[in-house]
């Protein structure tokens, strides 16, 4: 019986040629020391991607990607469908998981100098697998089609019509038409489900390949430079000298990874749940504000924080030179030094981009530049601003609430971070000036010249000049002696309200 | 064998090797051609087909009705809808498109899209302040439309109108961007 089933095995083997692609794959030899901690993220990437294609096809199965009904079933999904709220947070945080886990490994061969000499296809490949997982990560959190999805949209066509002269046709050709609508959705579901997916499967056999004919890169050693000349030998010398099979040796602690990265996928899936769906995408829903997922809030920050004169500019151009950069790491440096100990303007580069991008990101999650558009009817100025002051001081702090103020400008902690905070702003600017600036606006501050009426603006003013700590005193007119100018300061407020009440 | 014959017998295997080749030869070049037509024939109408969105002539845009004068009373600025008038029967609720309509006085008025000129998100409207504000990075505007602070470039598109029969009319029906504005 045994012998039989031997005898099948080995047919199927002869025929099928298993064990010879085997032992020419997963048995290929390493350099012993790249069987490392450092070694393992490509692998888990490569899972995150079997999860996304797993869990994809399950979502495929009950999803429509219609624009009338895509949130219905994002709905059915999440409370009607067996397991489909699981399925859901899998994809999602599988993706969060290939997201991080490929960045970990960018930067790991970066600063090992794995782009080097002879392996700089294995680079570029690796540079479009990752423009593929953005296009995906973006692509899929269109599908979630939910108010963020379609605003997320509105904001791509804003960005594509900056483009001179072809600007709308460009808009036109990513919509699908003249509106964000049903042809918009089944494009992006196209390229989410079959066009990039497709470009990774081919890039990452690609990719693959690469590691198997130039070899995985050996463990950088400092003073051990690459040289055209003799890089070849000296790799093969140290494969014969210490290799290793990738499978059953190197292969053990990317194993060890990827089952604590799936069980981590799980964990967060079963704790966390499915990602939205948010608000529904009728975009006569106007009371949202739009924001993109984790990966992309640093675009969302820079953007706000763009001069308006370099925007389009910067928009069109930057993207395509940082993209270019990418591609180009292993021409700017392609031989020499590996080792991250004698690169330090590698880790530093490194360094510099981490921190960019979490300070970005950071601000990008409570938006500071943006109005708080409901804090004129949420937030309030604590009691210890309104405490002792005067029915035209306490009428000042109501047009601050009433004239939406507070949207931008904080009291106490209370309210918007578009503006200065006015806890103290008594101390920066005198009665006059307040009126200036309430008035004509200036900077980024839009003027209230129609909007208030001269009462409103007294007692405004009024309420403003009481806002400073109680060690300091309010900012005075210096061309006045000193006892002149505060005297000057209150009365006049209270005879222009007198005056505009008459 | 004389020398002769021997001759003759490789002349002959030339011949039908040369004969071979430039029929093989003719084989490739027919399978080239061939391929090349058919491939035009291929990519013709599956590159139209792809590429036909990129026309931005076209029926997108019309008039339509917003309603009644009286639901739009003078000096207010309310939020109106319309069905887009290019639609399919799968758009569902994402043809439903806002817009800021400012009833000057009379007849005369002012109808703003919903996204704001920065990058697109929905604008909205503050009676107490007179100002539309955006969510996204801050923008905002005056009553009339007009850039009031913060990145957007300039003021809020605005769509062509018209008061016909007691009914106030909007041209519109497509996405509102900078190159193509309302």
């Amino acid at each position: 019986m045994i012998e039989r089933f031997r005898k099948v095995a080995l047919w199927i083997d002869d025929r099928l040629e298993v064990s010879s692609l085997f032992k020419a794959t997963a048995g290929h030899a390493v350099p012993r020391k790249s069987g490392s901690w450092f070694y393992v993220f490509g692998s888990a990437t490569l899972l995150c991607f079997m999860v996304q294609i797993v869990t994809g096809i399950c979502l495929a199965l009950v999803y429509v990607p219609s624009s009338a009904m895509a949130y219905t079933s994002l709905e059915h999904l999440n409370y009607q469908q067996e397991f489909g709220w699981f399925v859901r947070a899998m994809h999602n945080w599988g993706s969060n998981f290939m997201v991080a886990i490929m960045l970990a490994h960018l930067i790991q061969v970066f600063l090992f100098g794995a782009f080097k000499y002879p392996r700089e296809m294995t680079w570029i490949s690796g540079v479009i697998l990752l423009l593929c997982t953005l296009g995906m990560a973006f692509t899929g959190q269109i599908l979630r089609f939910d108010q963020d999805a379609y605003w997320g949209l509105g904001i791509g066509a804003a960005m594509a019509g900056r483009v001179p002269l072809m600007g709308p046709a460009i808009v036109h050709m990513m919509l699908g038409g003249p509106i964000i609508a049903g042809e918009t959705l089944s494009r992006f579901f196209t390229l989410h489900v079959f066009v990039i997916p497709g470009t990774i499967i081919a890039i990452v056999s690609l990719h693959l390949r690469l590691v198997l004919s130039k070899g995985i890169n050996e463990y950088p050693v400092p003073g051990k430079l690459v040289k055209k000349e003799t890089y070849a030998e000296e790799y093969e010398a140290e494969i014969k000298k210490s290799g290793v099979p990738f499978f059953p040796k190197a292969i053990s602690k990317d194993l060890v990874f990827c089952g604590l990265v799936l069980l981590g996928i799980v964990a967060c899936a079963a704790y966390f749940g499915p990602e939205g769906p948010h608000g529904i995408p009728d975009p006569t829903q106007i009371n949202t504000a739009p924001k993109p997922d984790f990966f992309f809030l640093w675009i969302y920050a820079i953007l706000s924080f763009l001069p308006d004169y370099t925007e389009t500019f910067l928009i069109l151009t930057v993207p395509f030179i940082v993209i270019g950069i990418l591609f180009a790491v292993p021409f700017i440096s392609n031989t020499g030094e590996k080792s991250p100990r004698r690169r330090p303007v590698a880790v530093l580069s490194v360094v510099l981009i981490l921190i960019s991008l979490g300070v970005f990101n950071y601000l990008g999650t409570f938006a500071p530049w943006s109005p708080k558009m409901d804090a004129w009817t949420s937030a309030e100025v604590p009691a210890n601003f309104l405490e002792k002051r005067s029915p035209l001081e306490l009428q000042g702090s109501l047009v601050f609430h009433t004239k939406q103020c507070i949207n931008c400008h904080s009291v106490g902690g209370n309210g918007g971070l578009r503006g200065p905070k006015l806890d103290d702003v008594a101390t920066r600017l005198t009665s006059d000036q307040l009126v200036r600036q309430v008035i004509q606006g200036s900077g980024n501050m839009p003027a209230y010249g129609k909007n208030l009426s001269p009462a409103e603006v007294a007692g405004l003013v009024a309420f403003m000049r009481t806002l400073h700590s109680a060690t300091e005193s309010p900012a005075r007119d210096t061309t006045q002696p000193v006892q002149a100018a505060m005297e000057m300061d209150q009365p006049k407020a209270f005879a222009k309200a007198e005056q505009a009440r008459r | 064998m004389a020398i002769s014959e021997v001759d003759t017998m490789a002349d002959r295997r030339t011949d039908v090797e040369t004969r071979q080749t430039s029929r093989r030869s003719f084989l490739l070049k027919l399978g080239f051609l061939l391929n090349g037509i058919a491939a035009l024939s291929v990519s013709v109408p599956v590159l139209g087909y792809v590429l036909s969105s990129f026309r931005t002539e076209g029926p997108f845009r019309s008039w339509i009705p917003l309603g009644p004068l009286g639901d739009f009373p003078e000096k207010q600025t309310r939020l109106a809808k319309y069905r887009n008038p290019y639609t399919r029967p799968w758009d569902g609720p994402t043809a439903d498109i806002p817009c800021w309509v400012r009833r000057i006085e009379g007849d005369k008025f002012q109808i703003f899209a919903i996204n704001c000129t920065h990058l697109g998100c929905p604008v909205r409207w503050f009676q107490e302040s007179h100002l539309f504000m955006c969510p996204c990075h801050g923008g905002a505007f005056y009553e009339d439309g007009s850039h009031a602070s913060g990145p957007p470039p300039r003021g809020l598109y605005e769509y062509q109108y018209k008061v016909e029969n007691g009914q106030l009319w909007v041209f519109g029906g497509q996405l509102p961007t900078l190159g193509q504005p309302a």
